[in-house]
């Protein structure tokens, strides 16, 4: 009973999420169900690194995959804050923690 | 020990993977927006964190379990942070939730 074999069947399951997101992805009606299924994506892809780091006994991955998340969630805010207000100036009207 | 280990990492790992699959299939199956954000919850809440805990059992080092725990850390803030800002980005975009008829008529009237 190798670990191995849990660790594969992780990545299978998040290339078959990933498979499931990136259709949602080219068929969501608003751009918003292509949003969360981008960001879907991305959280399974910071899952994929840590688990493939295991699976090759290179643990370094962990490292990227930390820089990913804090990129993934800046770069989920931008993209939120472009398509909500149609630029990324700035809010004026200070109480909604920049992103509306 | 390190069979105990071993068996509560292949539990930890296949249960996130399960998870991960059914928030998958709940994304591409469920009708409107606000449904498919429960079900992205559901991928990024307990298959996320069930992966990264039965991970943390095969580190042989505090650094790897450190770094683990704080990638962890990183996503529970950050996931219901952005499921948050989608809601209510959509809301202001005049993107509404699907309601059942009865539902919808008695909104409209008030």
């Amino acid at each position: 009973m190798s670990v191995a074999g849990a660790l594969a069947a992780g990545v299978v399951a998040i290339l078959v999420t990933m498979t499931l997101a990136l259709i949602r992805s080219f068929k969501g009606p608003t751009v918003y169900d292509r949003i969360l299924a981008v960001n879907m994506v991305s959280s399974q892809t910071i899952l994929m690194l840590a688990l493939l780091g295991f699976l090759m006994g290179r643990p370094r991955f962990l490292d990227i995959a930390l820089v990913y998340v804090l990129i993934a969630f800046t770069g989920m805010m931008a993209v939120l804050k472009f398509f909500g207000h149609d630029n990324l100036e700035p809010s004026d009207r200070g109480d909604d923690g920049g992103v509306r | 020990m390190s069979m105990v280990l071993g068996a509560l990492s292949w539990v930890f790992l296949l249960a996130g993977g399960f998870f991960v699959i059914v928030g998958g299939v709940g994304l591409l199956r469920m009708p409107d927006l606000f449904t498919r954000m429960h079900a992205a919850g559901i991928a990024d809440t307990m298959g996320t964190g069930l992966i990264l805990v039965g991970l943390t059992f095969q580190s042989d080092d505090w650094v790897v379990t450190a770094k683990l725990l704080l990638i962890l850390y990183f996503i529970i803030f950050a996931n219901p942070t952005s499921t948050h800002a989608v809601a209510r980005s959509a809301l202001d975009n005049d993107i509404r939730p699907l309601l059942p008829e009865e539902q919808t008529d008695h909104r409209a009237a008030s």
